[in-house]
C-alpha cells in the first residue's frame, strides 16, 4: 500500500536531491548529471563575488526580519482577543472573515495591491489626494516593496495564522481560570498568566520554523510583485534562481544557489531548535 | 470587578470590529468597482457602495476564449489532481497509522526529511524534463501528489479511530484493503473533506508550476491567464480597437479587473465557510501532533 507514496517520493523529492551535486559541476545536458565535470565550489565562489549576493541576502533578510516583528506576533494577539469574545455568533463572524482571504490566490492578492495602488485610477491615491498628498507610485518604488509585502501578509494571513493559537487556547484547563476567578484575578491578569504561559510552547515551535527560513521568501508573491523598478528592493534569492537558472538556462550556478539557501536555512533550523530546547524545553523534535 | 469586566469585552469588541471592517473593506470595494460605472471608480466616486450599476465588465470577462480556456484547464487540473492527492494521502496514512507497521519510524523519517531539505527548483526542473513531463497535463498533477503535513494530519486522524473496531474486522477476517473501504473511510469524511478543500484550493490559486513547465498557452491554468491581464496588463481582445477611444479602453481595463478578481474568488470563497468547522478540527489534530 504504501509503495505508490514512496515512489512518488523517490522521484520528486529524493531525485532531485541527488541531482544536486551538479552545483559542484559543470552541468552539460549531452553528458548528463553523473558524467558533467566536477568543478568543487566554482559555482559557488562565483556566486558569493558576484554583485548580487549582497543585495539578495540583505533583501531576503530584510524581508524577513520584517515578518518577524510584524507579521509573526499579529496572530498571537487575534488569537487572544477572539478567545475572550463571549458571543458566539460574533467569534463566529470574526473568524469566517479573517479567515477568507487565506484562500485567495497569489494573483489575485496582487492584482488587487496593484488596482488599488495605482498611482492614476488606484483608490489609495485618490484618497491620498484629499490630504493633498501627490499620488505616489507604490508598486515601482522600491522604498515602498516591503512594506507592502509584508502589510498584505499580514491582511492574508493573519486570520488563518490565528487558528493554531486559538486551538492551544482551546486546549487550557478551564480549572485555572477558575481558580483564578475565585482568587479575584481580572481578565488581564488571567491571560498574562494563564493563557499566554498556555500558548507559549505553540509559540516557540512556530517561531523555531520561522526563523529557520529566515533565508528564503516564497516565490510566487515576491517574483508578481518584481518589475524592473523596484528590483534593488525586491530581489531574493529565489527570484534570483529562477532567473538564472530557468530563464538563463544556467543549470549549475543557479542549483549552486538553491542548495546554499537550503543548507542555510536547515543549520538555522538546527540551531535555533537546539537554543530553544535548551533556553525553553520546546523542540520539534 | 464588573466593571472592568464591561470596559475589556467593550474594547475587545470595538478593536475586532475594526479588524473586521479592514478585512472586508478590500473585498466589498473590489465587488462594488466591479458592477460600477468605470468613469465614476476612476473619479473616485466609489468608496464603498456601486454607483451607476453596469454589468459590461462581466460581458467581457465571459466573452474572452482564454479566460475560458483557464477555466477549463484549471477544473481538470484541480479534479484530477485532488482526486490524485486523496488517493496517494490516504495510501500513505493508513498504513503509517497502523502501530504494528514494520519500518513505521524509518518511513517517517524518509518524509520528513523532505520537509525540510530539497534538491530545489533547478535540480527538480531537470527530473521533470528527463521525465518528459515539460508541457504535459501531468506536470499540473504528478509533482505536488502528496503534502507531508497533509499525510500527517490524515494519519492523526485514522490513529484516533478506536482500535476495537479493527480487532473486531481481523477477527472477521477482514483484509486490511476491506477494512480502510468499509470502516476507516466511512468514519473519516470530516478529515476528508478537509484535504479536498486543502488539496483543491492549493490546484485552484496554483501558479507556479505552471509558469515552469508549461509553455503551451492552450495549457495554461487559470491562474497564468490572469496574471497576464491583472498585474501586466496585457487585455487588447478584450477591447473593441475600432470603435473605443484609448481612454475609454482603460477605464475599461480597470473595470475588467475588478471583475476578474470576483470571477476567480468567488467560488472559493462561497466554498470554504461551508467546511470551515471541519478544518479548523483538522488544523487543530495537525498542530498537536504534527
Amino acid at each position: 500500500m504504501l509503495l505508490p507514496v514512496m515512489l512518488y517520493f523517490l522521484i520528486f523529492h529524493y531525485w532531485p536531491m541527488y541531482g544536486v551535486q551538479i552545483a559542484f559541476k559543470r552541468f552539460s545536458p549531452a553528458k548528463g548529471i553523473l558524467g558533467s565535470d566536477w568543478v568543487g565550489f566554482a559555482n559557488f565562489d562565483r556566486f558569493f563575488n558576484s554583485y548580487y549576493f549582497n543585495r539578495l541576502l540583505i533583501n531576503t533578510v530584510g524581508i524577513n526580519l520584517y515578518e518577524l516583528a510584524v507579521a509573526f506576533p499579529i496572530p498571537i494577539l487575534l488569537a487572544l482577543m477572539i478567545n475572550e469574545v463571549r458571543s458566539a455568533r460574533f467569534k463566529r463572524t470574526v473568524q469566517t472573515v479573517t479567515y477568507a482571504p487565506y484562500f485567495l490566490s497569489t494573483v489575485v492578492l496582487v492584482g488587487m495591491l496593484t488596482v488599488f495602488l495605482s498611482p492614476t485610477t488606484g483608490v489609495v491615491n485618490h484618497i491620498l489626494s484629499w490630504f493633498r498628498i501627490e499620488p505616489i507610485s507604490f508598486m515601482t518604488e522600491p522604498s515602498w516593496f516591503k512594506t507592502l509585502f509584508v502589510g498584505s501578509n499580514v491582511w492574508q494571513t493573519a486570520g488563518w495564522g490565528s487558528i493554531i493559537y486559538i486551538a492551544a487556547l482551546t486546549n487550557i484547563d478551564p480549572h485555572l481560570h477558575e481558580s483564578a476567578m475565585i482568587d479575584g484575578a481580572t481578565r488581564m491578569q488571567r491571560i498574562r498568566h494563564i493563557n499566554i504561559p498556555g500558548i507559549l510552547s505553540t509559540i516557540m515551535i512556530l517561531f523555531i520554523l520561522q526563523v529557520g527560513s529566515m533565508m528564503s521568501v516564497g516565490f510566487e508573491k515576491v517574483f508578481l510583485m518584481q518589475n524592473e523598478l523596484n528590483r534593488e528592493a525586491s530581489d531574493v534569492f529565489a527570484t534570483y534562481v529562477y532567473r538564472s537558472g530557468i530563464l538563463g538556462a544556467q543549470y549549475s550556478f543557479a542549483s549552486a544557489v538553491g542548495l546554499f539557501n537550503s543548507v542555510v536555512n536547515l543549520l538555522l533550523l538546527l540551531v535555533v531548535n537546539r537554543a530553544a530546547r535548551r533556553i525553553s524545553g520546546n523542540s520539534l523534535w | 470587578m464588573r466593571n472592568e469586566e464591561r470596559l475589556f469585552n467593550l474594547l475587545n469588541g470595538i478593536v475586532l470590529t475594526c479588524i473586521l471592517l479592514a478585512v472586508l473593506y478590500p473585498l466589498i470595494f473590489v465587488a462594488s468597482a466591479s458592477i460600477s460605472d468605470p468613469l465614476r471608480v476612476m473619479r473616485g466616486e466609489v468608496l464603498l457602495w456601486p454607483k451607476g450599476i453596469t454589468l459590461e465588465a462581466y460581458n467581457r470577462v465571459f466573452s474572452n476564449d482564454e479566460i475560458w480556456t483557464g477555466f477549463r484547464n484549471t477544473l481538470l487540473y484541480a479534479s484530477t489532481g485532488t482526486l490524485i492527492n486523496l488517493v496517494m494521502t490516504i495510501l500513505g496514512a493508513y498504513p503509517l497509522s497502523r502501530a504494528g507497521l514494520p519500518g513505521r519510524k524509518w518511513v517517517m523519517m524518509f518524509l520528513l526529511v523532505t520537509m525540510f531539505f530539497g534538491g530545489g527548483i533547478i535540480p527538480s526542473y531537470l527530473v521533470i524534463k528527463s521525465l518528459g513531463l515539460i508541457d504535459t497535463y501531468w506536470v499540473m498533477v504528478l509533482p505536488g501528489a502528496v503534502s507531508v503535513y497533509n499525510l500527517i494530519v490524515m494519519r492523526s486522524f485514522f490513529e484516533n479511530i478506536p482500535s476495537e473496531l479493527h480487532e473486531a474486522a481481523a477477527i472477521d477476517g477482514s483484509s486490511q484493503t476491506r477494512l480502510l473501504m468499509t470502516i476507516v473511510l466511512p468514519l473519516s469524511i470530516p478529515i476528508l473533506a478537509v484535504m479536498v478543500l486543502f488539496y483543491g484550493v492549493g490546484h485552484w490559486n496554483a501558479f507556479f508550476n505552471g509558469l515552469i513547465y508549461l509553455s503551451d498557452s492552450d495549457k495554461y491554468p487559470l491562474q497564468l491567464v490572469i496574471r497576464q491581464i491583472l498585474i501586466n496588463s496585457q487585455m487588447q481582445q478584450m477591447m473593441d480597437q475600432s470603435s473605443e477611444s484609448a481612454a475609454t479602453q482603460l477605464l475599461m481595463a480597470e473595470s475588467i479587473k475588478y471583475a476578474l478578481i470576483i470571477v476567480t474568488s468567488l467560488p472559493v470563497l462561497l466554498l470554504y465557510p461551508l467546511l470551515q468547522r471541519y478544518f479548523v478540527k483538522g488544523m487543530m489534530i495537525g498542530a498537536i501532533k504534527g
